[in-house]
C-alpha cells in the first residue's frame, strides 16, 4: 500500500517545515509515502467562492497526480474536506470517486487508519492551547462540538496525550473558528481579523505558549493576528510536535 | 426604515459596515459578549435535556412534512379558524399584505395600530406603507420600540436592539419621548417606555401580531412573547389582525410541544418564554383576521436545495452563535433578515441586491449545529455562492482573481512561479510596498515570513521521485 502526500500550497510555499515534519513523521511510522511532484492546490479557494469553472482545471490537475494511489494524506483539514464533500467541478469518474473516499487528513489518518497512541520520540514541554479548525471539527468531526452538548472526544488531543511533558491549556471558547475562512479572510478583513485577534487572546488568557493546530491555515492567520497585535504566542503544526519538535 | 434604505440596484456592502461596526469597539465587545452569553444559555438548555437532540429531530422532521404537504394543511387550518368566525385572507405578495391591512383600517375607519413584534410586517414594509396612508403603528415589543423611535430597522430577530447600548437607549427615548439622555438605568427605561406605549395601546385602533406557529388541526394562532405585549396588543382593540408566512403551520396541537420546547431554549437560553398565547377566534363583540401570506415561499419551497430554509422558527440561534454576525452586527447585513439564516433567505427575494450575503460567513459550519429544526445553514450558504456565481453576480474584481487563480493554479509551472515570486516580495519588498493598501490581508496581520525553498524544492532534494 503506497500512500501519497499532498501538501497544501500555502504549506509548499509558505510553510515547508510543516510538509516536512508531516513526511518524516509518516516514515517514521512505517508508511510507505511518496510526494508526487507537480502538485499545487485542491482547488478549494476558488471553489469555496462558488467559481466551479475556475475551479474545474484546478481539481483536475489534483485528480491526475493522486488518482491511483492507494490513500492520500494531507496535513489540513480544510483541503480534506473540500476533496471529499465538494470535488466535484470535474465528471465524477470512479477515479475521482475513489480518490474522495481515500483521502485523509493527518490526525484522522494517524488515529483512526494507523492507530497511533504513542510517539515515544517527541516530548514538547510547553502550555498549548489546541485550536481545531472549523473543517476538522464540524465537517470532517475528528473531535465532539459544543454545539451538539455530545459525548466529549478529541481525535487530536488523543494524540498530543502520547507526547511527553505536554501541558493543555482550555481557551473559554474553544470552538469558535478563528476567522480565516479562505478568501474571507481578505474579503472581510476587519471582520476576520477581529476573529483572530479574539481567538489568540482567549489562549493567551488561558495560559498557552502555544497554539497547536491541524491546519495551517487557520495558525497562519492567527500568527499574523497575533504578531500584528504583540501577543506573545508561537504556532506550530499538530505534525510537528508529533515528530519530535521541541520548540 | 434602513433596511429598506439605500440604493437598492447595488450588492448590500457587507465588509464596509462590518468594518465600522469592527471599529467601535465598546459596542462590539459589548454584541459579541451579549449574544455569546445567549449561546452559553442555550447550550445549558440543551445539557439539561438528554432528549435535546431527538427534538431537533423531530421538528425538523414535522416541518419537513407540513411543508410538502402545505396546501392541504393550510386549507384544513382555513377551514378551522373560519368556521369560528375568523376571516382568513391571502396574500401573494408584500404588496397584496400591505392593501389587505389597509382595507381593514379603512372599513373600521381606524388611523392607529398596536403592533406586537412580527418579522413577516417588516419583510413587508407595512407600517411605512400604512404610514403613507396616514396610519401611525405603534410597536409594542420593548426592542423593537426603540428601534421605531431610532429610525432603525430590528438588528436582530428575537432581540432588536441588541447592537445598542443602554446609553444609546437613554440617547434615543431623550430625543424621541423625553427623558433624561444621561440615565441609562435599564428599569428607568423599561418604565418609560411602558407608560409612554401604554396609552397609545389603549387608545389603538386595531391590534396587530405576528405568528409563531399556525396549528392547522385546531385553527391556533400561537404567540410567544416575553413582554405580554402581544396579549394586550391582540386583547385590546375591537380588531386583532394577524400577519403570518403560510410556513408557519404545523399539523397538530401535540406537535406545538416540541417546538414550544425547542424555541425559546434555542433563542434566548430559557426554559419557555414568559407567555404562549393561543389565539383561536375573536373575542364577543370583536373581529379577528389572518393574512397568510407567500411572498416568495412557495416559489422557495420550490427550489431543490433551498426549501429547507422555510422549516425556520425564527430562534435567532444561528445569529448568536454566528462569529461573523456577533463582530458585523446586524444592520451590516442591509436586509430584514440578517445573520446566517438571513444569508440563505434574502438571496432568493433579491440576488442582485443580497449576492454578497452568502459571503460574510467562513462556512464554520456553527450555525447547522445550533439549528432547532436543523436546517444546513452552511451547506445553502456554499450552494448560493455557487448559484451566485453561475448567475455572474460576484464582483468584476473577484470573479477575474479567481479565474486567474484557477489558471496558475492548474499548471504546477506558474504555479512555482507565482509562490516563487511571493516568497521573494514577502522577503525583499519594502515595508510600505508589502502592506500597502492593496493587501487587504495586511491591515490586520502580518504576512508570514519567507522561507528559503518550497515543500517541493525540498522534497526534490531529499526524496527520488517514485511513481506508485
Amino acid at each position: 500500500m503506497t500512500v501519497a502526500l499532498a501538501i497544501p500550497c500555502f504549506i509548499d510555499a509558505f510553510f515547508p517545515e510543516v510538509g516536512i515534519a508531516t513526511l518524516e513523521l509518516l516514515e517514521r511510522l512505517g508508511v510507505d509515502v511518496v510526494y508526487p511532484q507537480g502538485q499545487t492546490c485542491c482547488g478549494q479557494p476558488m471553489a469555496n467562492n462558488g467559481c466551479q469553472s475556475a475551479a474545474a482545471g484546478v481539481e483536475a490537475h489534483f485528480v491526475d497526480l493522486f488518482g491511483d494511489f492507494d490513500a492520500v494524506v494531507m496535513p489540513s483539514g480544510s483541503c480534506v474536506h473540500h476533496l471529499r464533500e465538494h470535488l466535484d467541478a470535474v465528471p465524477q469518474t470512479d477515479r475521482v470517486r475513489h480518490l474522495r473516499a481515500h483521502t485523509y487528513e493527518l490526525v484522522e489518518y494517524l488515529h483512526d487508519v494507523l492507530k497511533v497512541s504513542d510517539f515515544p520520540w517527541a516530548e514538547f514541554p510547553h502550555k498549548v492551547g489546541l485550536h481545531n479548525s472549523c473543517g476538522t471539527l464540524r465537517s470532517l468531526r475528528t473531535a465532539s462540538m459544543s454545539e451538539l452538548g455530545e459525548t466529549p472526544f478529541s481525535k487530536p488531543m488523543d494524540l498530543l496525550r502520547g507526547v511527553r511533558g505536554i501541558a493543555f491549556v482550555t481557551p473559554a471558547r474553544p470552538d469558535e473558528c478563528c476567522g480565516f475562512g479562505g478568501t474571507f479572510s481578505v474579503a472581510e478583513d476587519a471582520v476576520s481579523g477581529r476573529m483572530g485577534l479574539d481567538k489568540v487572546r482567549d489562549h493567551e488568557q488561558a495560559g498557552a505558549e502555544y497554539i497547536v493546530s491541524a491546519d495551517t491555515s487557520c495558525l497562519m492567520h492567527q500568527q499574523g493576528c497575533a504578531k500584528r497585535a504583540g501577543v506573545p504566542l508561537r504556532f506550530i503544526h499538530i505534525a510537528q510536535i508529533l515528530n519530535g519538535a521541541r520548540a | 426604515m434602513s433596511a429598506s434604505a439605500g440604493d437598492k440596484s447595488k450588492p448590500v456592502d457587507h465588509a464596509g459596515a462590518a468594518a465600522a461596526f469592527v471599529a467601535d469597539t465598546p459596542h462590539l465587545a459589548f454584541h459579541d459578549r451579549r449574544l455569546w452569553e445567549l449561546r452559553q444559555k442555550r447550550d445549558g438548555q440543551m445539557h439539561v435535556l438528554p432528549e435535546w437532540q431527538a427534538l431537533r429531530s423531530l421538528a425538523s422532521a414535522i416541518k419537513e412534512h407540513t411543508l410538502s404537504r402545505l396546501a392541504d394543511y393550510l386549507e384544513q387550518f382555513e377551514a378551522q379558524v373560519t368556521a369560528r368566525g375568523v376571516t382568513v385572507h391571502w396574500a401573494r405578495d408584500a404588496e397584496e399584505h400591505n392593501a389587505i391591512v389597509l382595507r381593514i383600517m379603512r372599513d373600521h375607519k381606524a388611523k392607529t395600530i398596536a403592533k406586537s413584534k412580527s418579522m413577516l410586517t417588516e419583510e413587508c414594509e407595512m407600517v411605512p406603507y400604512l404610514a403613507r396612508h396616514g396610519i401611525t403603528t405603534t410597536e409594542t415589543d420593548l426592542g423593537e420600540r426603540i428601534q421605531q423611535l431610532d429610525g432603525e430597522a430590528p438588528s436582530h430577530i428575537v432581540v432588536p436592539s441588541v447592537h445598542k447600548l443602554r446609553e444609546d437607549v437613554a440617547r434615543v427615548f431623550a430625543r424621541t419621548i423625553g427623558g433624561d439622555p444621561n440615565n441609562a438605568d435599564p428599569h428607568a427605561l423599561a418604565e418609560h417606555a411602558r407608560v409612554t406605549t401604554r396609552p397609545l395601546m389603549l387608545d389603538a385602533d386595531i391590534g396587530m401580531t405576528g405568528a409563531n406557529f399556525l396549528v392547522a388541526e385546531t385553527g391556533a394562532v400561537v404567540v410567544c412573547t416575553n413582554e405580554g405585549n402581544a396579549d394586550l396588543s391582540a386583547n385590546l382593540p375591537k380588531v386583532h389582525i394577524v400577519s403570518a408566512g403560510i410556513e408557519k403551520l404545523v399539523p397538530r396541537q401535540a406537535d406545538l410541544g416540541v417546538f414550544v420546547r425547542l424555541l425559546s431554549r434555542s433563542a434566548l437560553g430559557s426554559p419557555i418564554t414568559q407567555y404562549t398565547s393561543h389565539f383561536r377566534g375573536p373575542r364577543v363583540g370583536a373581529e379577528m383576521h389572518i393574512i397568510l401570506v407567500d411572498n416568495g415561499r412557495s416559489q422557495r419551497l420550490g427550489e431543490d436545495d433551498f426549501w429547507t430554509s422555510l422549516k425556520c422558527i425564527r430562534c435567532g440561534a444561528c445569529m448568536n452563535t454566528c462569529p461573523v454576525y456577533r463582530r458585523s452586527g446586524g444592520l451590516s447585513y442591509g436586509a430584514v433578515y440578517s445573520g446566517p439564516i438571513g444569508a440563505i433567505i434574502n438571496p432568493s427575494y433579491d440576488p442582485v441586491r443580497y449576492s454578497t450575503l452568502p459571503f460574510a460567513s467562513t462556512l464554520n459550519g456553527s450555525c447547522t449545529n445550533v439549528c432547532p429544526v436543523k436546517i444546513n445553514i452552511h451547506d445553502q450558504l456554499y450552494k448560493w455562492r455557487r448559484v451566485i456565481a453561475e448567475r455572474g453576480l460576484l464582483p468584476k474584481n473577484k470573479s477575474l482573481s479567481l479565474r486567474i487563480a484557477g489558471h496558475v493554479l492548474a499548471s504546477p509551472r506558474l504555479y512555482r512561479l507565482a509562490t516563487g515570486a511571493a516568497r521573494l516580495a514577502v522577503r525583499y519588498l519594502p515595508r510600505a510596498l508589502l502592506y500597502s493598501k492593496l493587501n487587504s490581508w495586511g491591515r490586520d496581520r502580518e504576512v508570514p515570513a519567507a522561507p528559503q525553498e518550497s515543500f517541493a524544492a525540498w522534497a526534490a532534494r531529499n526524496r527520488p521521485a517514485k511513481k506508485p
